[in-house]
């Protein structure tokens, strides 16, 4: 800074190249943690998700209370969640990724129960009728059929888990968010503009890779489509 | 136990009630701010929304404004608002009101869209003037999607209000932020308690007006009724 006192006599620039080319590594860094946090958050999600969602497909009773509690850690907002954590699990990746999947639970296994809702009952009787015993219809008929819903909560839980690690940079982790933060503190805009647009491009890039996932394990659907 | 007994010394402490930095001014604050940004959202999105719902063109646009909407972290857009127009209030409002449009304008445009063809065949065949269609039959059928967008932006901007303290704005959250700079965990988990419960106070009671809101002759029966897939119209709040 040219601080020769003429007040706003050195401008701020909204993008600072130099910094940019300086400071790769520090980016580079900062969009890796922030896809690793976020992979870490949706496969936990799912693998919790995954048996929640079948109990509160097959069991009236315990449906109720799995979508209360989820609905309620949905509506918490991120900054008072990761904030509760923080005397307990400290500034750590645990807590931030206790936060991280806690949103995850409400979208994927709303969608997962959805999905196999949406299975046709004639398709389950036919299954029946050749034989298939509960367990094998469960994996070889009514999940394959439920992937498209399911694979939509994916997506969603994604793109939402994406935004929100940028917030975990106030308990120190944050991927690209520290970047923002860093903007903040220090009134600098460059890399609250690098972290922003980089995570815009990350949950496009997540989401549009997703959604060719999708049609890539849904064949059936593809077909459907064009005709 | 002793954290426990912390929190709740931190909440009987009559210091923690008076003033400026009291919680009742803290929480009216933060009621104030976001009902604002609620209400201004509103008069923005839905007459967009319910334009393009009812002359049917820009649909795409109503759709991937909420998209859009998710990808761009909120913080991000906080603190943008802020490299814009200083700190304080006018930035948090201007970002909770961006935040809120996106849910208002997808939601009323679903739920004009929605509105059966042959409803509105029907309003017109009684001889029903196009803006009594619009007002007397498309609205009213549309209003609980309609309440749904709403809610989900309240929800999200009550959150977002939160982490409006980072950028030197009041709230409840600045008992989590300032129970982080001091190193007070008993008054930042105190502070996300209660944003945590003021949260789900607005999204319970809105999801009542939301239940209120539909139509009689439109409401379900428990057994008729689906759950909707996440991402649907009837998604509920993006988490903040």
């Amino acid at each position: 800074m040219l601080a020769t006192g003429v007040v706003g006599a050195v401008e701020d620039p909204w993008i600072r190249w130099s910094w940019i080319s300086g400071h790769a590594d520090v980016i580079t860094a900062a969009l890796i943690q922030h896809i690793q946090l976020t992979a870490i958050a949706v496969v936990v999600g799912l693998v919790i998700a995954v048996p929640l969602g079948l109990v509160a497909w097959r069991s009236r009773v315990f449906r109720g209370p799995i979508f209360s509690v989820t609905g309620i850690l949905y509506t918490i907002p991120s900054l008072a969640l990761f904030s509760a954590l923080v005397p307990f699990t400290g500034f750590t990746v645990l807590t931030a990724e206790i936060g991280l999947v806690s949103y995850t639970l409400l979208i994927l296994i709303r969608n997962i129960v959805v999905g196999l809702n949406s299975v046709p009952d004639d398709v389950r009787e036919a299954a029946r009728g050749m034989g298939y015993r509960p367990l094998a219809e469960l994996v070889r008929i009514d999940l394959p059929l439920a992937v498209p819903a399911i694979l939509a909560g994916v997506r969603i839980a994604t793109v939402t888990t994406i935004g929100l690690v940028t917030v975990t940079a106030l308990i120190g982790e944050g991927g690209l968010g520290s970047l923002i933060y860093d903007g903040l503190l220090r009134d600098f805009k460059t890399p609250l503009v690098v972290g922003t647009v980089l995570s815009v491009i990350l949950a496009v890039v997540a989401d549009l890779s997703l959604a060719g996932a999708e049609r890539i394990v849904t064949p059936w659907s593809r077909g459907r489509a064009t005709t | 136990m002793n954290f426990a007994n912390q929190v709740l010394q931190w909440f009987l402490n009559s210091a923690h009630w008076q003033g400026d930095g009291g919680i009742p001014h803290r929480t009216v604050e933060h009621l104030a701010m976001s009902g604002a940004s609620v209400l201004t959202a509103a008069l923005i999105a839905l007459p967009v929304g319910i334009a393009i719902g009812h002359y049917g063109r820009g649909g795409i646009l109503a759709i991937n404004i909420s998209n859009i909407g998710r990808a761009v972290p909120s913080f991000a857009v906080l603190v943008i608002a802020v490299e814009l127009f200083g700190i304080g209030a006018l930035p948090a409002f201007i970002a909770l009101v961006a935040l809120a449009i996106p849910p208002i304008v997808t939601n009323s445009y679903i739920g004009m869209r929605e509105v059966d063809a042959d409803v509105r065949e029907a309003a017109r065949g009684m001889g029903m003037r196009e803006r009594a269609v619009l007002l007397r039959v498309e609205l009213p059928i549309a209003l609980p999607l309609i309440m749904a967008g709403i809610r989900t932006s309240a929800v999200n901007v009550v959150a977002t209000a939160t982490l409006a303290a980072l950028v030197a704005w009041g709230g409840l959250g600045r008992f989590i932020v300032d129970g982080f700079g001091l190193q007070d965990y008993p008054m930042m988990f105190a502070g996300a308690i209660m944003v945590a419960v003021l949260s789900l106070i607005v999204e319970f009671s809105l999801a009542g007006v939301q239940r209120l809101s539909t139509p009689a002759g439109l409401r379900p029966t428990k057994s008729i009724r689906k759950e909707e897939p996440i991402g649907s119209a009837l998604d509920p709040a993006m988490a903040a």
